[in-house]
């Protein structure tokens, strides 16, 4: 045998990494990041999220702040969705977007105050979204890399309201989805939001990394009497995924435009120019050739991540994400297809290992939280 | 975990027990544990000839599907019934009740090629 050398960088740890080992967690390697992919079990994690309170290690993910008289400008012009139109204490989902119209990333946009915003984005894109947001920056604003600076912990579930209130004196019920505040939690300081990637209500808390054990431990008690576990990576995807919430690689990238992506609605085309604008206008008025849809499949075979998907007979588009659905008990995914047939009640096939499968469009999300 | 010591293993996470030309085949804890949780496992229909180290069916979980490989060339007997309508006893119990299949084996000499459990379960060790 050759003994080969390690050629790779290490893989990069949160701060959470020992809590995760010593707990028996399955670790990967996700995007450069050595993070839990499993611990009890994916369904089993899947389902606490469902039933009662998840808790997820989501510290891999980068965070950038931009600060000064014209920052909500700055942030304005690089992204898709109406900056200005956020209240202090509000986030958004929203798109960075090169000029030609396609994805640098998916990220939450915070207004901390009218000369602050707080921008969550995705692990694998932290450096080259800071530096597009930075090479674009004509206004009177600084931009940060902020990512060094926060771990974040996500709770998850119809239980992570009781569960993160134990932990705190801010009335946290008060706060909206998609709203946040700062505060003291677990006796740190820490930025409490209202939001998450499961579909489930929940809350993602962000506090200095070397608070992080701390807080996780704090939480891990607290939701004991509602029965909470640790998740890992693996059922925050299929939880994302019956929500349909978008995973940068899979639905969105540089070359796929919000609109083809089904995500219209974080396209604000009358709050002035952005980023991509002229281009998706272009886009908008030849019309779409390709959009995103929901499929179910309806014979046996689970269509994946990069699957051939027939219409007719003849390839017509691609798998973007593909899992059983563990909530729905059925086997379901998020295809590109043609325009005109990206709708539901369309007979498609998936090309599942060399054989045709049979599967339809339907309605999505696929899951709706009982409200 | 038990790997019994009167089975053989393979690097791609076979097990296959013998007796006489007769040859039990399944996958390992480890790779059931490596898996997760199992949704579907396609297997050869009786009669079907198999090749040592090709592949001969799939396991599939909810994250990913995996090929499963002969570790011994020969005829199938049989699949395991149980599997296709509750393939998550692979998950409970692969080294028993949810063997994968039977087969007719075409060299039974070749079992002592295989890994012996304490090797299997160095392997193993080493590659965790």
């Amino acid at each position: 045998m050759i003994a080969y050398r390690m050629t790779s960088p290490p893989l990069q740890r949160t701060p959470l990494n020992d809590v995760h080992r010593n707990a028996g967690a399955k670790m990967v390697d996700f995007g450069g990041w050595d993070m839990p992919v499993q611990y009890s079990g994916l369904i089993d994690e899947h389902n606490t999220v469902r039933n009662a309170v998840g808790l997820f290690d989501v510290s891999h993910m980068g965070e950038i702040e931009i600060r000064g008289p014209e920052a909500i400008k700055l942030a304005d012009h690089v992204s898709t969705n109406a900056v200005t139109r956020l209240k202090q204490g509000q986030a958004q989902y929203s798109g960075l977007l090169y000029e030609h119209g396609g994805f640098v990333d998916d990220i939450l946009v915070h207004k901390v105050a009218d000369d602050s915003i707080f921008i969550c984005v995705n692990a694998s894109n932290q450096e080259k979204d800071f530096e597009h947001i930075r090479d674009a920056n004509h206004f009177d604003c600084e931009v940060e890399f902020a990512s060094p600076k926060y771990a974040q912990i996500a709770i998850q579930g119809p239980k992570a309201l009781e569960t993160a209130q134990r932990l705190t004196a801010i009335p946290l019920a008060p706060i909206r989805y998609y709203w946040f505040t700062d505060g003291e939690f677990a006796g740190v300081p820490a930025r409490i939001a209202r939001t998450g990637y499961t579909g489930e209500d929940g809350f993602e808390v962000y506090v200095a990394p070397e608070n992080a054990v701390k807080v996780w431990n704090a939480i891990m008690d607290a939701g004991r009497p509602a029965g909470i576990k640790p998740c890992g990576l693996g059922a925050r995807n299929t939880l994302r995924l019956e929500s349909k919430m978008a995973l940068y690689g899979h639905e969105i990238g540089p070359s796929i435009s919000p609109l083809e992506a089904d995500l219209a609605w974080i396209v604000k085309f009358d709050k002035g120019d952005f980023i991509g604008r002229d281009a998706l206008l272009k886009q908008r008025d030849k019309g779409l050739t390709r959009r995103l849809a929901g499929f179910e499949m309806r014979g046996r075979g689970i269509g994946r991540d990069g699957y051939e998907v027939l219409l007719d007979g003849q390839p017509a588009g691609w798998v973007t994400s593909g899992s059983p659905g563990p909530t729905l008990n059925k086997n379901i995914g998020l295809c590109y297809l043609p325009v005109d047939r990206a709708k539901p009640g369309e007979k498609i096939e998936i090309v599942v290992r060399n054989q045709a499968v049979e599967a339809e469009t339907v309605p999505t999300p696929f899951y709706r939280r009982p409200q | 975990m038990n790997y019994p010591e009167t089975y053989r293993y393979t690097k791609e996470h076979e097990w296959v027990s013998l007796s006489g030309d007769t040859a039990i085949i399944g996958i390992t804890f480890h790779a059931q544990e490596e898996l997760g949780d199992i949704v579907y496992v396609d297997l050869p229909k009786p009669g079907a000839q198999l090749e040592a180290g090709k592949s001969f069916g799939s396991v599939e979980s909810v994250k990913a599907v995996s090929d499963i490989y002969a570790p011994l060339g020969g005829e199938v007997l049989e699949a395991n019934d149980l599997l296709a309508n509750a393939p998550e006893k692979l998950n409970e119990d692969p080294h028993g009740a949810a063997w994968l299949i039977k087969i007719r084996v075409a060299d039974p000499a070749e079992f002592n090629n295989l890994l012996a459990s304490s090797d299997y379960q160095k392997y193993v060790g080493a590659e965790s």
